[in-house]
């Protein structure tokens, strides 16, 4: 048989498959090129962009527990005027999609970031993230209660032509809520789970293991729980849905999408394997082969309950 | 780069303390002491990050099948401390294993005619090897000055003295050389014309990279920190630059600006 087509589109960004690279895993892309064809994936989403360069939480920031890891970055990152000269020629010039990710310390910046984005070429999309766990600022203050994820995602929709994906937060009691909100204000689509707030003791030190004493949980450790929310998101809110949480192969990936996302980000697996990214998508396609599917889109949505 | 490696020989040097050495590819030949290797000890998820190692040596064996070429080999100095370097403890010759070599910036070695002084304690022992087994190559004059809580912690010393290294040793409790901190020793040997390397504990390089800029003797260090990647992307690896402060940030990855710096690069409490 013919090849499978592995291709997507999301929210009117085409992809050649649907794995995309997760913000703050995949650094600025060219920290992989020695070890992936940057070219083989669906799309690069950015380290998040704030308005000033960030420096980030205090040391210890990262620990391993049983399956997953925890990390208290806290968002360090260039600052965008640094990602416009430095980072983005070099990305123009790849092939491949690439999502811009940002966030403010404030709702203005979140406008006056996404508004600086806007008539950037070499910038596909942006997604915004309402949800990191580690800072207080500009994170998750937004993503927690649907009447500011709705005024933050509808300010940055007013200051931006390029397709919005929302970054929503698992550390809520209702994500559906949040999904709809961001729907209403305007998101072209959404991107879920971001981390899980957890953490970590030194029994012998009796203390915190990380400087900021919480941390987000990633990794395979938290795959059903990100499963569970995109097939919950995915019945109530018409977008078209990222699945992020755990993703370490193809098979992982092909039921984010039974569960209704439209495409994927790999986080965490960039970390242990820098070449996860291109190897999901050659195992996908191993699937789709050996199962005779001609279309990876025929397994949006298509789990049977 | 990703290589799938060949275990070799896995041995218990000193109580916990392993000495491996694995295959590795041809561009690991080129690599600089101070350089470190992501190990990653199986395919599962428990654990499920790699982890780092630096480079206690490097060489090339030729296999014993027929029709063989060289194959370059690399060494790593371990401690068994949690459940990963547990595992890999348990390893035995023809196990796979997968790393990411070389990683990060070595150890400049300065000009020829200087005296070079490693100081170092316990794993922090690896890179110096290398480094010694280079410098000793030029012809340089090498001492290395070791210390650690007792003898066990005072690895492959000999392996220095066959290098030609004159070494000096301290332990806290006495059971090895002298009783007390290594910065000790080496605060009444160092002098100008010196220049430093050292790799160990934290409080020894704090001790040492003071001491080296009271001195004016020019000093690296090979930093050892918690990380995700080893490639510059997970950003957990950092620590504070030299003018860092809350209003003007400066952090440096240890995988990626790292592991050596030179010591005034960075902030010492």
């Amino acid at each position: 048989m013919q090849r499978p087509d592995m291709s997507v589109v999301l929210a009117g960004i085409p992809m050649r498959n649907p794995v995309m690279t997760a913000s703050g895993t995949f650094g600025y892309g060219a920290e992989f090129a020695d070890y992936l064809d940057l070219e083989s994936i669906g799309a690069m989403v950015t380290k998040g962009l704030s308005l000033k360069p960030k420096a980030g939480n205090p040391t210890p920031r990262i620990v391993e527990t049983p399956g997953g890891m925890l990390n208290a970055i806290g968002l360090q990152n260039v600052g965008i005027d640094a990602f416009i000269e430095q980072k983005l020629p070099y990305l123009k010039n790849v092939n491949t999609p690439v999502i811009a990710n940002l966030y403010g310390n404030t709702l203005e910046e979140y406008g006056e970031v996404a508004s600086r984005l806007d008539g950037l070429a070499g910038v596909a999309g942006i997604e915004v993230n309402i949800s990191c766990p580690n800072v207080k600022q500009g994170g998750i203050v937004f993503g927690t209660d649907p009447a500011a994820a709705r005024e933050v995602v509808s300010l940055v929709k007013r200051n931006t032509s390029k397709p919005l994906i929302v970054k929503l937060s698992p550390n809520v009691t209702d994500v559906v809520l949040m999904a709809k909100a961001s729907a209403d204000a305007g998101a072209d689509a959404l991107s879920l789970i971001n981390t899980l707030t957890g953490m970590a003791i030194d029994l012998e030190r009796h203390r915190p293991v990380l400087a900021n004493v919480t941390g987000g949980l990633s990794g395979p450790a938290i795959k059903p729980v990100a499963l569970r929310m995109v097939w919950q998101v995915a019945r109530a809110v018409k977008l078209p849905l990222i699945g992020i949480g755990g993703i370490m192969n193809g098979r992982d990936a092909l039921e984010f999408m039974l569960a209704g996302a439209t495409a994927v980000q790999v986080g965490t697996a960039s970390f242990l394997d820098p070449s996860a990214a291109q190897r999901i998508a050659q195992e996908m396609e191993q699937y789709l082969v050996e199962h005779n599917i001609e279309s990876a889109r025929s397994l949006i949505g298509a789990l049977e309950v | 780069m990703q290589f799938k490696s060949m275990v070799i020989s896995n041995v218990e040097v000193s109580p916990k303390y392993f000495r491996m050495r694995m295959t590795a590819p041809q561009e690991l030949a080129c690599a600089v002491p101070g350089q470190f290797v992501m190990l990653k000890v199986n395919d599962a998820i428990d654990p499920l990050l790699r982890r780092p190692f630096g480079l206690f040596d490097v060489g090339s064996f030729v296999p014993e099948y027929a029709g063989c070429g060289a194959q370059v080999y690399c060494e790593i100095l371990y401690k068994v401390v949690g459940k990963g370097t547990k595992l890999l403890s348990a390893l035995h010759h023809g196990d796979l294993v997968d790393l990411l070599v070389p990683l990060g910036k070595g150890f400049q070695m300065g000009p020829a005619g200087e005296e070079k002084v490693l100081v170092g304690g316990g794993v922090g022992l690896a890179p110096l090897y290398y480094l010694a087994k280079e410098l000793k190559e030029r012809g340089e004059k090498v001492r290395l000055f070791a210390g650690g809580r007792n003898r066990d912690d005072i690895l492959c010393i000999t392996e220095f003295e066959r290098l030609g290294v004159e070494t000096y040793v301290a332990t806290d409790d006495g059971t090895l050389g002298e009783q007390g901190f290594v910065t000790q020793v080496l605060e009444r040997h160092l002098g100008s014309g010196m220049r430093i390397f050292a790799c160990g504990p934290t409080p020894m390089l704090n001790a040492v990279a003071k001491m080296s800029q009271n001195l004016g003797v020019p000093c690296q260090v090979s930093m050892e920190a918690y990380m995700a990647c080893g490639v510059g992307a997970c950003l957990g690896c950092v620590m504070k630059g030299a003018n860092h402060s809350d209003e003007t940030p400066d952090y440096r990855c240890v995988c990626k600006d790292g592991p050596v710096f030179d010591s005034f690069e960075l902030q010492w409490s």
